[in-house]
């Protein structure tokens, strides 16, 4: 072994024995035990421990696992494979998409408008303790509400259609814009907001002159992930619900004509969508930011 | 000599620029995105058919039915273990789901990351197919797994299982390459090979923002859950279809108040395990 | 004899972006040398090269007698476990203890599954806590890496290269995230095991003022090419600018 001795420049006490740790049968420790250590380890197998209990007791209804793996495979082939309209034209599907694209935007306008002035109740930096409170209890409530069941709580009042479907996926909208929009602020350097508030600005000009021209491309690049997000649940309210766009063309074609290829062109106007609007907003976010 | 450096400097600063045209300018954008913001909603209005007026009515007319109809009474309160026994098993579902999908995503994330340096092939394979399982929508893999699954507790765990797959996959490289490329250049450098460097430095590096993000899909998966219950008439999500569409309402608000219960429980739960692990 | 042999040497990211032409020089055991030159002029590249962190596109270099370019992956092993790197960013887990931090330079020479699982000898252990307390940092070993100060965590750094028993020490920046005290220990523990243990060392350095007082040797590099080489006496004030390519009195430095 090569000698690794070498004199430190400084002078140094070479007494490590005292320092060193040894287990029970006499070897030296190396890892240090700390609460996040066993903190995630504990997690973890909670987690495992409870998927295992999950899969036990879990009701299979005497499936046959691998019969219906091997026909979800050829039908997934047929779906992926053979895409084709039989039952609507192409122009209708594209309206549909239209229609859900329609609904994601309108949801997340709400949502950020709202957001806006909620998130002003609630950043810890502007905020009144009392009102955030307030505020983040309520958000945290409407967002522990699936999207789903809004839309179909205020199917009941609005009856079925894009009315229900908006609010319905405005409240969700706001509740995570909320959040997101707060954080933004709370970000920003809080020596602008004290030099401000030296000069006697007031709320609004503080707003106005400070927090939204610093936060604005943040919330912005939130807005659109959120958008991404309220597309995504537009087609799904609309498969789920019967609120009307190309979500509700994939129910249709899949539980009512029971048709794999048509499911599968929609699919894949869907997913082309969904990429061509992360596109979007990618090229949008490098915009702003 | 101190002269010539604030000649230089002087030099380098941008021409005096006109105060007020950049004030104007900040207006002139502002009243753009406005303006552009408008159209979109009034185009999106048009197209999605979508009545202002009615929407705005329907707020405090849907609180208001909601008051007075959207109350557990004591026939709902009768169906109460019911209700929490799929409520269970919806729990149960979100984390099986969650933790096998977290398996299999960590195992391809390493594939992915620029830090394992796999073949870029390989690697690209392995975001490819994360991207495909996370654009196509889980409405559409309900729907398909229903054709052979039926109305089965399996339907829905697939369906939640490539739609989370997917995600983690993502979420896991974006980790792994922000929080541990450094050190695995350095554990490179000493002439570790792969399988070390990834449990000496990319697991205890990034292991806590993964957990975190696992936390965060099991919240995420139980509220999707009810949506693919809905679909594909399983869990806690058939159960509400069912009263709703029995018009029981007062069994149906229970429900939603389990869920929020759960969901809330669950937030709280795993924000103070964040605190503890990061 | 030279350990380190550079001959024509070229390196270019991507299709377009040169780091390096045709960069030749070489080194001595025991030799201290000091690169220098303006940021993104390939200082890295020329370390990563080295150790085959990056892959040269053309020309050959010699370490240890063989071309470690045509190195196949054990070879690079090999070549990886004799040469410590340390970093700007220190690049230590955050996560793990500092005697964890400081074994993993013994990883190269484990076994796959005893090194992957983190376990040591003790007499690995032991000689960890031996270069620890020569750098003073005994009292930290239980700590996570994270609690630590950015000139402790440097020596971790210098520690775990020389847990490598290392024949050469590649420097990338080490002191450049540092206060000027913590910069001055760490250059002087370098300085010393360069001495001590005739261990060469190639230090990528910002200072020229540092260089200059601490290297044998500097070499200095503008837009991938070498324009300087030769000992810290001959690196007058006109060579300097033409390093840094810029006019007199547009450096903030106070040599001579």
């Amino acid at each position: 072994m090569r000698d690794l001795s070498f004199t430190a420049p400084t002078p140094v006490s070479l007494d490590f024995n005292k320092c060193m740790r040894k287990t029970k049968s006499g070897k030296i420790k190396t890892a240090v035990k700390s609460k996040s250590r066993s903190a995630i380890r504990f997690t973890i197998f909670a987690l495992l421990g409870l998927a295992a209990c999950g899969f036990l007791t879990f009701d299979y209804k005497d499936i046959e696992l691998s019969k219906a793996l091997a026909g979800t495979w050829n039908n997934a082939k047929a779906l992926f494979g053979q895409p084709r309209l039989n039952h609507s034209s192409l122009p209708g599907a594209l309206n549909a998409l239209y229609m859900t694209i329609s609904l994601g935007t309108l949801s997340t306008i709400f949502g950020a408008v709202v957001a806006f002035f909620g998130a002003l109740l609630c950043a810890k930096n502007i905020a009144n303790p009392v009102a955030a409170n307030i505020v983040k209890s309520l958000v945290a409530f409407i967002r522990a509400v699936p999207t789903i069941l809004w839309v179909l709580i205020f199917t009941i009042a609005a009856g079925l259609g894009s009315v229900a479907a908006v609010i319905g996926l405005t409240f969700h909208s706001a509740g995570y814009l909320v959040k997101a929009y707060a954080e933004s602020i709370e970000e920003m350097d809080s020596g602008t907001i004290e030099a401000l508030k030296a000069s006697g600005a007031n709320f609004w000009q503080i707003v106005l002159q400070a927090i939204l021209p610093s936060s604005i491309s943040r919330m912005a690049a939130w807005t659109f992930l959120r958008f991404e997000i309220n597309f995504i649940n537009a087609l799904a309210v609309g498969a789920a619900a019967g609120a009307g766009g190309i979500g509700f063309d994939l129910y249709m074609a899949g539980n009512h004509y029971f048709d794999l290829r048509e499911l599968g062109f929609i699919t894949y106007i869907v997913v082309a969508a969904v990429i061509l609007l992360e596109m979007l907003s990618t090229k949008i976010k490098a915009k702003v930011a | 000599m101190l002269d010539k450096q604030m000649d230089n400097l002087i030099e380098k600063t941008p021409k005096k620029t006109n105060q007020i045209s950049v004030f104007s300018k900040r207006k002139r954008t502002f009243a753009i995105t406005f303006f552009g913001i408008f159209a979109l909603f009034a185009v999106s209005a048009i197209v999605a058919n979508y009545n202002i007026l009615s929407g705005f009515e329907s707020i405090p007319k849907a609180f208001a039915w909601m008051a007075g109809n959207f109350i557990p009474d004591k026939k709902a309160l009768s169906r109460l273990p019911n209700i929490l026994a799929k409520l269970f098993e919806t729990a149960l579902l979100a984390v099986a789901v969650t933790a096998s999908a977290a398996i299999c995503a960590f195992f391809f994330s390493l594939l992915g990351t620029k830090t394992t340096k796999a073949p870029p092939l390989v690697s690209r394979a392995a975001r490819i197919a994360a991207s495909f399982f996370r654009n196509v929508p889980n409405v559409v893999w309900a729907i398909l797994l229903l054709f052979s699954f039926g109305q089965n507790i399996l339907t829905g765990f697939f369906a939640l299982f490539f739609a989370t797959f997917g995600m983690l996959v993502r979420m896991f490289i974006e980790t792994i390459d922000e929080v541990s490329s450094s050190c695995v250049e350095a554990l490179h450098a000493t002439g570790a090979n792969s399988i070390q460097i990834i449990l000496q430095g990319i697991v205890p590096s990034s292991l806590p923002e993964i957990v975190s993000w696992v936390l965060y899909m099991i919240e995420y998966n139980i509220r999707d859950s009810t949506l693919i219950g809905i679909l594909t008439a399983t869990g806690i999500g058939y159960l509400f279809d069912l009263y709703y569409k029995r018009m029981d309402y007062g069994s149906a608000s229970l429900v939603v108040i389990c869920i929020v219960i759960l969901v809330i429980t669950i937030e709280l739960l795993s924000n103070k395990i964040r605190k503890v692990i990061m | 004899m030279p350990i380190l042999e550079f001959q024509n040497v070229s390196k270019v990211y991507g299709n377009t972006t040169k780091a390096l032409t045709n960069v030749s020089f070489s080194v001595n055991e025991g030799e201290f040398v000091s690169i220098i030159g303006p940021s993104g002029s390939g200082k890295s590249t020329i370390l990563r090269c080295i150790n085959r962190l990056v892959d040269t596109t053309q020309g050959s270099i010699i370490f240890d007698g063989h071309d470690i370019n045509n190195a196949n992956k054990k070879e690079i092993r090999q070549v990886r476990k004799k040469t410590g790197m340390i970093f700007q960013h220190y690049n230590l887990v955050d996560r793990l203890s500092v005697i964890e931090n400081v074994l993993h330079g013994r990883l190269g020479y484990k076994s796959t599954l005893s090194g992957a699982i983190g376990r040591y000898t003790e007499q690995e252990k032991e000689q960890a806590f031996q270069i620890l307390a020569k750098l003073g940092l005994t009292e930290q070993a239980y700590k996570r890496c994270d609690e630590l100060s950015g000139g402790q965590k440097q020596r971790v750094g210098i520690a775990r290269s020389l847990m490598q028993e290392p024949r050469l020490i590649l420097c990338d920046e080490p002191i450049a995230s540092l206060d000027p005290s913590s910069s001055k220990i760490i250059m002087d523990y370098l300085s010393t095991i360069n001495k001590n243990m005739k261990i060469t060392c190639i230090c990528n350095l910002h200072q020229v003022d540092v260089a200059m007082r601490y290297a044998k040797r500097i070499i200095g590099i503008t837009s991938g090419q070498i324009v300087y080489d030769g000992p810290p006496e001959e690196l007058t004030k006109s060579k300097i600018y033409d390093i840094y390519q810029s006019n007199e009195g547009g450096l903030i430095t106070d040599v001579r």
